[in-house]
């Protein structure tokens, strides 16, 4: 991975963060740093907390304990959508197209927080990554492919104009064929736009071949700890998440 | 002609514009002159001893040429296609006013008086129509936007679904008028009030009650209880206070609003299933409290002699100061309820007016993406609480509207009109409609209220079935028949295709709805 922009300054660091389902203790404890420029991932099982973990940056479930400073300011307890329009951008699990609407419709969903006289020029700069979508951009949400819907979840998150972009588990059913675009496109938007990404997969092949930094995630509680290149050499990585081997 | 005045300096656009209308009016009208002089204005006809003799036929000349050169200048002056057509309309209403006033010397004066403000009111409605289209080219050709392929074409709908609409609109406001020429007063005044006027009531209803629960998506069993407050509001106030209905009006919205938002607090983290008892109970609770709180609404005995609608303060009595003896015809019933038709109409399309702005601006958008997916609107950054709230207070202000409407059309209420059974019809008309679709709501409710008259109607099945038959006793088994068909062939209601609300201007033609959902 080349690094050029990547400063040790943390955008987003979870301290201590806890957050409960009623009594069920979903995530324990958990620190995790993100950098400025950065493409960390977060890796773990089914059911392991990932997504309840890029929940809590977005405010429900609330973080019982702990901080999650972004920004040198501690947004633990802010609603969704002022997380949202702090400039932290979310493609939410399961990718959340809004299914009746059109395709530019759900984009302009991404844009309503905006100054109206940008998104045109926002438009084209999704569409430059995404030219499929630009095909189908009076087609209905819902009959896009699964691999066109994720493209649409991270284009209309990008329409928020972010500068942390969260995913999760964006290679969730698709082909490899397709993941590896989607892959891609996280890529470049970090190396040509600087974008900070935080990305949940349970992929962890790919996730750590393309992160900077990964972390792994067990009943709760970050586990472990490292580089993508690091993690992907332990012996204990590779048992628990490559198994079947790529 | 037009080109010419359009590629002049901006200040004398408009009155260029005008002046070049005229002057295709003017050309248009002389061709018609001409055309018509040996066509219509010379008629050859044969006399008793077989002769051929010249008949002339001035005023026929007079006539279509004003006819021509009038349309002909609204369509001129006009520059979207909608805008010219209910111009035109109103022009050809007018002219008929006009028409009819010359040849037909009896004809009854309120006819002709209606005639030419249906025609004004037409003629002033393709004006707004046609501003609102320069204002969105104003804001379309903004610098601001780098190129061609996103100017933003927020017309909605197709041109087809726009001409129903039109036709629609100008059957509506033809519709007393046609009646009351055709059946005269006493036979025109079931139609206007029990069919017309009750039918547009729902239709407001319906409409109000689409913003909840066909584009926020938020299942409203209690909707009934907004139309109560309004009601109740002008009730209460003008019979306590001597208020006008024309300040109570408002006053009712605003009431029913602040209700919707009372309402709207508590319930904002519930959905689906819980979000409807809760509303259902809360329509329950107002109808309870209207029936138990005796010294204020006088219970189930109700509110009685509301004072009546005026004609913006001329009563509709036979006194000399009533609306009859002002305008010098002859005092009739039907006109209030002709007043009343026009009244609901115009709230009516008030409603559906909003509703459509609405629905192309941020705020719209946003009730819809959270009908479809609330997480997914919070990670956008969307204020759901407040979008739900307004969505709320907007729906139950058109309901207050509604029932400030009912409540100087009956000029009686009591707390039986606002069943949880008027709640649930109003939510029927909705998803039978097609939720979310204005049309399909307006169809959902003139068949439904129009079916239920119609029953009426059906005496002459007595003599097939004996004269204890009675098919209104029927009529929750059509309905449900009704239902269940519908269940089968159109479940998603009658127009359930969502076109969307913006589009770009150049429109790709990829059929979505063919495309299977896919993953992967
Ligand atoms: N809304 C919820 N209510 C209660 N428990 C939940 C909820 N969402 C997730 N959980 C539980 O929290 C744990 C973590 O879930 P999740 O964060 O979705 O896992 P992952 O995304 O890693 O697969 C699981 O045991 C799951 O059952
Ligand atoms: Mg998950």
């Amino acid at each position: 991975m080349t690094a050029q922009s990547i400063s040790s300054e943390a955008m987003l660091d979870l301290r201590g963060v806890e957050s409960c389902y009623g009594n069920i203790v979903a995530l324990k404890k958990v620190d995790l740093t993100v950098n400025r420029g950065e493409i960390v991932t977060l890796i773990g099982a089914n059911g392991a907390g990932k997504s309840t973990l890029m929940m809590t940056i977005f405010g429900t479930p609330r973080a019982r304990k702990g901080q999650i400073i972004y920004e040198g300011r501690d947004i633990a307890g802010l609603p969704a959508h002022e997380v949202a329009r702090l400039g932290i951008a979310q493609s939410p699990e399961g990718r959340r197209i809004f299914a009746r609407m059109s395709v530019y419709e759900n984009l302009l969903m991404g844009a309503a927080l905006g100054d109206p006289s940008s998104t045109a020029g926002d438009l084209e700069r999704v569409f430059a990554i995404f030219p499929r979508l630009k095909e189908r951009l009076t087609q209905r949400g819902g009959t896009l492919s699964g691999g066109e819907q994720q493209m649409l979840a991270i284009a209309r998150a990008l329409m928020t104009r972010p500068r942390l972009l969260l995913l999760d588990e964006p290679s969730l059913g698709l082909a490899p064929l397709v993941v590896k675009q989607i892959f891609d496109v996280i890529r470049d938007l970090n190396r040509r736009d600087g974008l900070t990404v935080f990305l949940v997969e349970q992929n962890a092949y790919h996730a750590l071949r393309l992160a900077h930094r990964g972390y792994v995630i067990v009943n709760g509680r970050i586990t472990m700890s490292g580089t993508g290149a690091e993690l992907l050499a332990r012996p204990e990585i590779r048992a628990a998440y490559l198994e079947g081997g790529h | 002609m037009p080109d010419a005045a359009a590629s002049d300096a901006v200040p004398s656009k408009t009155q260029n514009r005008f002046i070049a209308a005229l002057r295709d009016a003017a050309f248009v009208g002389l061709i018609t002159a001409g055309l018509s002089f040996p066509l219509i204005a010379l008629r050859a006809e044969a006399d008793m001893n077989n002769h051929l003799e010249l008949q002339q036929r001035w005023s026929w000349l007079v006539s279509a040429t004003i006819a021509m050169a009038a349309s002909r200048f609204i369509a001129s002056i006009f520059d979207r296609l909608v805008a010219r057509i209910v111009g035109v309309t109103g022009v050809w209403l007018i002219l008929f006013a006009g028409g009819t006033a010359y040849y037909a010397t009896d004809t009854h004066p309120g006819v002709i008086a209606g005639c030419v403000l249906a025609g004004l009111i037409a003629i002033g409605l393709a004006a707004a129509l046609n501003r609102s289209s320069v204002d969105a080219g104003r804001t379309e050709t903004r610098p601001a936007e780098p190129s061609r392929f996103y100017r933003l074409d927020t017309s909605g709908g197709s041109l087809a679904g726009n001409l129903i609409s039109i036709a629609a609109l100008g059957c509506a406001i033809a519709f007393p008028l046609v009646v009351l020429a055709w059946l005269g007063p006493q036979g025109s005044l079931k139609w206007i009030n029990n069919y017309g006027v009750q039918i547009l009531i729902y239709v407001m209803l319906g409409w109000g009650l689409n913003i909840v629960v066909g584009l926020a998506g938020l299942l409203d069993l209690g909707y009934v209880a907004f139309y109560a407050v309004g009601c109740y509001a002008y009730a209460l106030l003008a019979t306590k206070f001597g208020l006008s209905f024309w300040l109570c009006l408002p006053l009712a919205g605003v009431l029913a609003a602040f209700w919707g938002i009372l309402l709207g607090f508590p319930v904002l983290r519930l959905r689906g299933d819980y979000l409807a008892i809760v509303t259902l109970a809360f329509g329950e609770i107002i109808n309870i409290v209207l029936t138990n709180w005796v010294d204020l609404t006088n219970g189930d005995a109700g509110i009685p002699s509301i004072p009546r609608i005026t004609f913006f303060g001329l009563p509709f009595t036979a006194a000399d100061d009533g609306f009859a003896a002002r305008f010098g015809i002859e005092f009739s019933p039907i006109h209030r309820n002709i007043f009343l038709f026009y009244l609901i109409l115009a709230l009516a399309l008030l409603t559906n007016f909003v509703t459509l702005r609405l629905r192309r601006l941020p705020i719209g958008r946003a009730w819809e993406a959270l009908r479809e997916d609330e997480i997914a609107c919070r990670s956008l950054g969307i204020n759901t609480t407040s979008t739900k709230l307004t969505a709320f207070a907007l729906g139950a202000m058109f309901g207050g509207f509604a029932g400030a409407f009912f409540a100087v059309r009956q000029g009686f209420v009591n707390p039986n009109s606002f069943t949880f059974s008027e709640s649930a019809s109003i939510l029927a008309m909705v998803v039978l409609g097609g939720m979310g679709s204005q049309i399909g709501v307006a169809l959902a409710a003139a068949v439904m209220i129009g079916g239920t008259e119609l029953l009426r109607e059906l005496d002459f099945l007595k003599v097939l079935f004996g004269a204890a038959f009675d098919p209104s006793q029927y009529r929750m088994l059509i309905f449900g028949f009704g239902m269940v068909a519908m269940m089968i062939w159109k479940p998603r209601g009658l127009v359930s295709t969502r076109s969307p609300s913006i589009f770009l201007k150049q429109r790709k033609a990829i059929a979505g709805a063919l495309v299977k959902e896919g993953h992967g």
